[in-house]
């Protein structure tokens, strides 16, 4: 399979008042289609900065950040936000979703900015909440969802627009155990039907359900290794 | 057009959120078009009702008055002498192309009796030709008509007032009235006119055939004098070239020239309705300017109201943004909710200044006058301080940087 991710020597510097700091020193690393790929460390090691620079949230000080062999360096705002909204889907620690906003249209939400046309619009939200286990759910509003269906509804609605990565940022940490190895569950599932994945994690026990390791420090690759995917632990990662 | 119609319904939902507080916001702008749109029509009706009534003298007149005359180094004043005449009258009308009718008068007072009832009242002579260029309407009866005034007949057309005086509500025409003694024929009721703009009762009045009044009612040295007359122009266009063409024709009959002073005067009644109406019109433009000054304080609590809620929905612009808004998709969901907001505003603002309006009618009784304009203007207006004070605002919004707002509690 192709490459989808190539980072070159990116670094990142920022100035809070008089300081600078340099969050990324120079990074290099590609991810191919089809990984599941945990990026660890300990705060301030760079692992979110790299994060917002794969988001395109963000573009590097230095160096060169290719997607699906497109510069991301070179283009305007308007291009990274075509990215984001195309070959991007988010999934973030905090859920995200928009409040008093049922569960089906946060996952239209990419589509509407997409100018995907309504009709094709909902039949999509309804496949990808079918994808993560919420069919029937749809009309719920996001505060009378739990935490784990709330971070559902925010993967399908990283998916909805079938993007090359899916970036997931401490997509657990406000999870329980149980509802932690739910979410992990799905997140293989989807890998093993050929999407890539890129999650950031603080925490070991979440990074052994990955195929891939990359840790971060002081803005370095410490080490990156790949690593036996701990196979699904729960029966199905439908069930609620 | 797609994505204008999702901002719109982005907006509305934003706005069915805060409800009270979209009340309160819109609240501003709704006392501002209803304040503009009451003043400008109270406006409007005022001017209209001062340039009815000075037009009620008639319209497009030329006032023709005989001129003073100095006799023994004494100078008397205009309208002191006789030196107009029914002749006159006549030339006018049968040489001035630009004049349409002309009406002479003779003016004076006298007592009216019928049964036992007395009134005194203004006794004017006239010709038929005094009701067109009044634009005034016979409402029972018969106007004057030409041969009435060549043969001197006894028969009078009276005002309301001389028939509420005289008659009560019973009708007048056909009964006989004695005018200075003499009896007269009531021919014809004139409808009402009501006031001058000088005040004056303009239906305290009887009109009789100007030869009757030279004759036998008036009595003067000179039976063919006529003390004023009345001329009225083709249109409102060709007013000034009437009083030039009569000016010319006066100066030819009388012999003014160099070595003798003109024996009248022409006045342009129009130049009165002119400047009632300029004075009308500054009026209610100040009133309008002082309404517009709420309508201003309205956009800044739109502003206001529109960064509180740009830094309360930080968060969601972040998310908005990472899925893939662009900044100028952020940019017209905030300006669509502010335009939203102070159209809103305007309409219930513009229901609230038309019933201002129409009971500010009643109560003082101003007739008000709403036009068409003035609630489009005030619309677009609304419209206008909406874009004006959101884009700020919204600006500030589409200008957020991503990673902050997402971690922005």
């Amino acid at each position: 399979m192709g490459e989808v991710v190539r980072l070159q020597e990116v670094a990142k510097v920022y100035t809070m008042g008089e300081e600078r700091v340099e969050a990324m020193k120079g990074v290099s690393f590609t991810v191919d289609s089809g990984e599941f790929v945990a990026i660890m460390g300990a705060s301030g090691s760079g692992k979110s900065t790299c994060m917002n620079i794969l988001g395109c949230l963000d573009v590097p000080s230095r160096g060169s950040y290719h997607l699906d062999g497109v510069n991301v360096g070179e283009l305007s705002s308007n291009q990274l936000a075509e990215i984001r909204n195309k070959k991007l889907g988010f999934v973030f620690q905090g859920f995200n979703l928009l409040a008093r906003t049922t569960a089906r249209e946060n996952v239209e939400l990419p589509l509407v900015y997409g100018q995907v046309p309504a009709a094709q619009r909902r039949s999509r939200a309804m496949e990808a909440l079918e994808r993560v286990g919420l069919a029937g759910r749809e009309s719920h509003y996001s505060n009378q969802l739990s935490g784990g269906q709330q971070q559902r509804v925010a993967i399908a609605r990283a998916l909805v627009n079938e993007p090359s990565i899916i970036l997931a940022d401490e997509p657990t940490g406000n999870l329980d155990s149980k509802t932690t190895v739910e979410i992990l569950n799905i997140f293989q599932e989807l890998n093993a039907q050929g999407i890539t994945i890129i999650m950031v994690t603080h925490e070991p026990e979440v990074a052994e359900f990955t195929g891939r390791h990359i840790i971060f420090r002081d803005g370095l690759v410490l080490s990156d290794t790949p690593h036996a995917a701990k196979p699904a632990a729960a029966p199905q990662a439908g069930q609620p | 057009m797609s994505t204008f119609l999702q901002s719109l319904l982005i907006a509305m939902r934003a706005l069915r959120v805060n409800k009270m507080r979209a009340l309160l916001t819109m609240l501003g702008i709704i006392i501002g078009i209803a304040a503009v749109i009451a003043m400008v029509a109270i406006g409007a009706g005022a001017s209209k009702m001062i340039s009815d009534q000075i037009s009620s003298i008639g319209s497009n007149l030329l006032l023709v008055l005989p001129g003073s005359i100095t006799s023994g180094g004494m100078r008397s004043g205009s309208g002191s002498t006789q030196t107009l005449t029914y002749d006159d009258a006549k030339a006018i009308k049968a040489e001035c192309p630009s004049v349409a009718e002309v009406a002479p008068t003779v003016r004076g007072s006298g007592q009216v009796v019928y049964g036992n009832q007395n009134w005194s009242t203004a006794l004017n002579g006239v010709t038929p030709e005094m009701l067109t260029v009044r634009d005034w309407p016979v409402v029972s009866g018969r106007n004057i008509t030409q041969s009435d005034v060549d043969g001197a007949t006894k028969n009078c057309l009276i005002g309301q007032t001389v028939a509420d005086n005289l008659f009560g509500a019973a009708d007048p025409v056909g009964k006989i009235i004695r005018v200075k003694k003499i009896p007269f024929t009531v021919i014809g009721l004139l409808g009402r006119k009501g006031q001058s703009p000088q005040g004056q009762d303009q239906d305290d009045v009887v009109y009789v055939p100007l030869r009757t009044a030279q004759r036998k009612l008036l009595g003067s040295q000179f039976p063919n004098v006529v003390g004023a007359m009345m001329v009225q122009a083709k249109s409102a266009e060709v007013l000034k070239k009437a009083e030039e063409e009569v000016t010319a024709l006066l100066n030819q009959r009388h012999r003014v020239g160099p070595s003798r002073d003109a024996d009248y005067t022409v006045r342009n009644l129009s130049e009165i309705l002119a400047v009632a109406e300029q004075s009308s019109k500054v009026m209610s433009m100040l009133l309008g300017a002082v309404a517009s000054i709420s309508l201003v304080v309205g956009g800044i609590g739109i502003m206001n109201i529109m960064l509180v809620s740009v830094t309360e929905r930080t968060r969601e612009i972040g998310i908005r943004i990472a899925i893939g808004a662009k900044r100028r998709d952020i940019l017209l969901q905030f300006l669509t909710e502010a335009v939203l907001l102070t159209t809103c505003g305007g309409i219930i603002g513009m229901l609230l200044g038309v019933i201002g309006a129409r009971v500010v009618a009643e109560l003082v009784g101003w007739p008000t006058l709403i036009s068409v304009n003035t609630i489009v203007v005030a619309f677009a207006f609304s419209a206008g301080v909406g874009v004006f004070f959101g884009f700020y605002p919204a600006r500030k919004a589409a200008s957020l940087n991503p990673i902050e707002a997402l971690r922005y509690e």
